[in-house]
């Protein structure tokens, strides 16, 4: 890579915010609300979540405050950048009846550009694989291009694990090693800053900076892998693909089916699920509006046609879900669904833990 | 991904419940399409439904849906009259595989509204009659009430190049039609098995039942077609209702080659 890193403080975080909603960008990342780090537009370094880090395991999400005043120190929350991308409501269209019938408009398309800021490298690999569903099918999702295109991402590489982040064993991090603009390496009081493209290289050259050392470098490597040792799980992902599609009626599948509250929680915050249902509003005018909203495949209506659901029971819909995410994901668009990032763990509300049902499976 | 407006030209009761609608495009374009793919229909005001498309493909000004009313949108689209407007985006799906079954034999085994997307290419091979070998339609209804598209059948049993066995599973005393189940039909039919290449559309368990009856007779499984039906909303692969395993009915499908579909299809609730 062509590119230098830099070292830049504070001032420089705040610079790199300010730079970016000054080049026309809106910028969003982690800010603290209800209790928990989601992201949200941010105007400065003071909507950071300084001082704060999170407590996660199966089906437990707290918040706690640190010793320091570390803006990145917790792991990811429930929100995934997928809702700026792919966003959870989304109107469609609007028809009015007209005298030939009814007259069809489509939604425009907003012409804001985003600038993602605190992006994981699970997040980043969880965009990458939607690029890949909705950019390089045969079919392409305009809402999500015209949404993606001009996305600006700003990294940073997890320097605390969470309970349930298990990335190291999905290759898909901690690290960010590539599909960013910059990506940042917390130290106290100050960031590695790495660029991964020209517009990034050229936007850290506007920041007060210092060219980074040899010891810089070897300091950013060592938070990596501090954070990989420290992984709260680990999902042995080898062979799972033909694991789970050759055990289609393993008894597994009753066992999680008889904990598993259908509620579909897993989905709303997997980062990569993209699943929508639509559904048609009429108005008192008389139009009617078509809009598309993330659906579940834990809901019996999901898979319904007429005469009944294709999967009426917990078990059929849980086994959609993971042999879905982990194996015919592969076979449809050539990577894996999950990234590792442990949201589905965290926000499950029985605590139903993916690699320990893939490891149940292997018969471990 | 917005449905363009056709006016509904013509209604034709078929059997109750069942309707067909001639739909001529408002702007006049011609609607470009191959025999098996569907639709996505639209009521207005109401709700869109997958429906797969039975008209020529010869007669692009023309657009055939049959439909059978079941759920909240196919019954309110069951009080449309000539002259309504009615929602089209389309045609989506994988198309009957015509080209590959060129030279041989061709049997066609149905029942009730599973004629609606096989009529299409019935339609077509008999446009190309002289590119295939024996072609046999097998057709079974409930009964003497449910037997769709009469005309059709009439013509086609009258073609000397065809046959047509059509059989009800049961009958008012005097009828002197076949009556039996589809399984007697299709041993009746006089196709090479070794070389036929069979279409079915039936529900899922009868699928079975025919596959079975064409394996016994010579008839391989990578020699049977048939079409899926899943719930649809987006029609291109995105909104995920489709999948069945790694395929998305909408896209991939709705057609399959059974050999490539069974191992998907005989899991229960997969």
């Amino acid at each position: 890579m062509s590119y230098h890193p830099s070292v830049i403080g504070l001032d420089g975080l705040a610079a790199l915010i300010e730079a970016l909603s000054g080049d026309g960008f809106r910028v969003l990342g982690p800010t603290v609300r209800d209790d928990a780090i989601v992201y949200d537009d941010i105007a400065g370094v003071d909507d950071l979540p300084a001082g704060w880090t999170d407590e996660q395991d199966g089906g437990r999400y707290r918040l706690k405050r640190r010793d320091d005043k570390a803006l990145f120190g917790y792991a990811v929350g429930p929100h995934a950048w997928k809702r700026f991308l792919h966003p959870p409501l989304l109107r469609l269209w609007r028809a009015e009846p007209d005298a030939a019938g009814m007259t069809l408009t489509a939604a425009a398309e907003p012409d804001e550009r985003f600038a993602f800021f605190g992006v994981r490298s699970c997040e980043l690999h969880a965009i990458a694989i939607q690029d890949k569903v909705f950019l390089q099918g045969p079919y392409v999702d305009p809402h999500y291009k015209a949404r993606r295109e001009g996305v600006f991402l700003v990294a940073v590489n997890c320097g605390t694990a969470g309970g349930t982040c298990f990335c190291a064993s999905m290759n898909t991090g901690p690290k960010a090693t590539a599909g960013f603009d910059l990506a940042l390496t917390e130290f106290p009081g100050e960031f590695l800053v790495e660029p991964g493209s020209d517009a990034g290289a050229a936007l850290l050259a506007r920041l007060p900076q210092r060219a980074a050392t040899a010891a810089d470098i070897e300091r950013a490597r060592a938070v990596s892998e501090r954070t990989a040792a420290s992984m709260g799980r680990h999902m042995q992902a080898d062979g799972v693909h033909d694991l789970l599609l050759d055990n289609l009626e393993h008894k597994r599948w009753d066992d999680v089916a008889a904990r598993c509250l259908s509620c579909g929680n897993c989905t709303q915050v997997c980062p990569t699920c993209f699943c929508t249902a639509v559904s048609d509003v009429n108005d008192l005018s008389g139009a009617t509006e078509r809009t598309r909203r993330w659906d579940s495949c834990f809901s019996v209506d999901f898979s319904y046609i007429h005469g009944g659901s294709v999967r009426p029971s917990p078990r059929s819909r849980y086994r959609q879900w993971m042999t879905h995410k982990l194996a015919s994901w592969e076979d449809q668009f050539g990577t894996s669904g999950c990234v590792g990032c442990g949201r589905c763990i965290t926000w499950c509300p029985v605590g139903i833990d993916i690699t320990e049902e893939v490891r149940a499976i292997r018969g471990e | 991904m917005v449905p363009v407006p056709f006016r509904i030209a013509k209604v034709i009761r078929e059997i109750p419940g069942v309707y067909t609608w001639h739909l001529k495009s408002l702007d006049g374009k011609p609607f470009v399409y191959r025999p098996g793919q569907f639709n996505m229909v639209y009521q207005f005001g109401v709700g869109e439904i997958p429906v797969s498309i039975s008209g020529d493909c010869r007669e692009p000004d023309t657009l055939v849906h049959t439909i059978r009313a079941v759920g909240p949108v196919t019954n309110a689209m069951q009080q449309l009259r000539a002259g309504a407007v009615v929602g089209i985006r389309g045609p989506f799906g994988r198309p009957w595989p015509i080209d590959e079954v060129v030279g041989s034999d061709l049997i066609f085994v149905t029942s009730t509204i599973g004629l609606a997307p096989l009529r299409g290419l019935i339609h077509e091979v008999l446009h190309r009659r002289e590119d295939f070998g024996k072609v046999v339609v097998c057709y079974g209804t409930r009964g003497i009430d449910d037997i769709m598209y009469e005309a059709d059948l009439h013509r086609w049993r009258a073609r000397f190049d065809m046959h047509v066995h059509l059989t009800v599973h049961s009958a008012p005393s005097g009828y002197r039609g076949r009556v039996g189940g589809v399984v007697a039909a299709i041993r009746a039919a006089q196709v090479d098995w070794p070389s036929a290449q069979a279409f079915v559309c039936r529900s899922e368990t009868l699928t079975r039942q025919a596959v079975d009856t064409l394996a016994g007779l010579g008839v391989t499984k990578d020699r049977v077609w048939v079409t899926l039906e899943r719930n649809m909303q987006c029609a291109i692969g995105l909104c995920g209702h489709c999948q069945i395993g790694p395929t998305f009915v909408c896209k991939d499908g709705p057609v399959y080659r059974y050999d490539q579909i069974e191992p998907l299809y005989s899991v229960r609730e997969f």
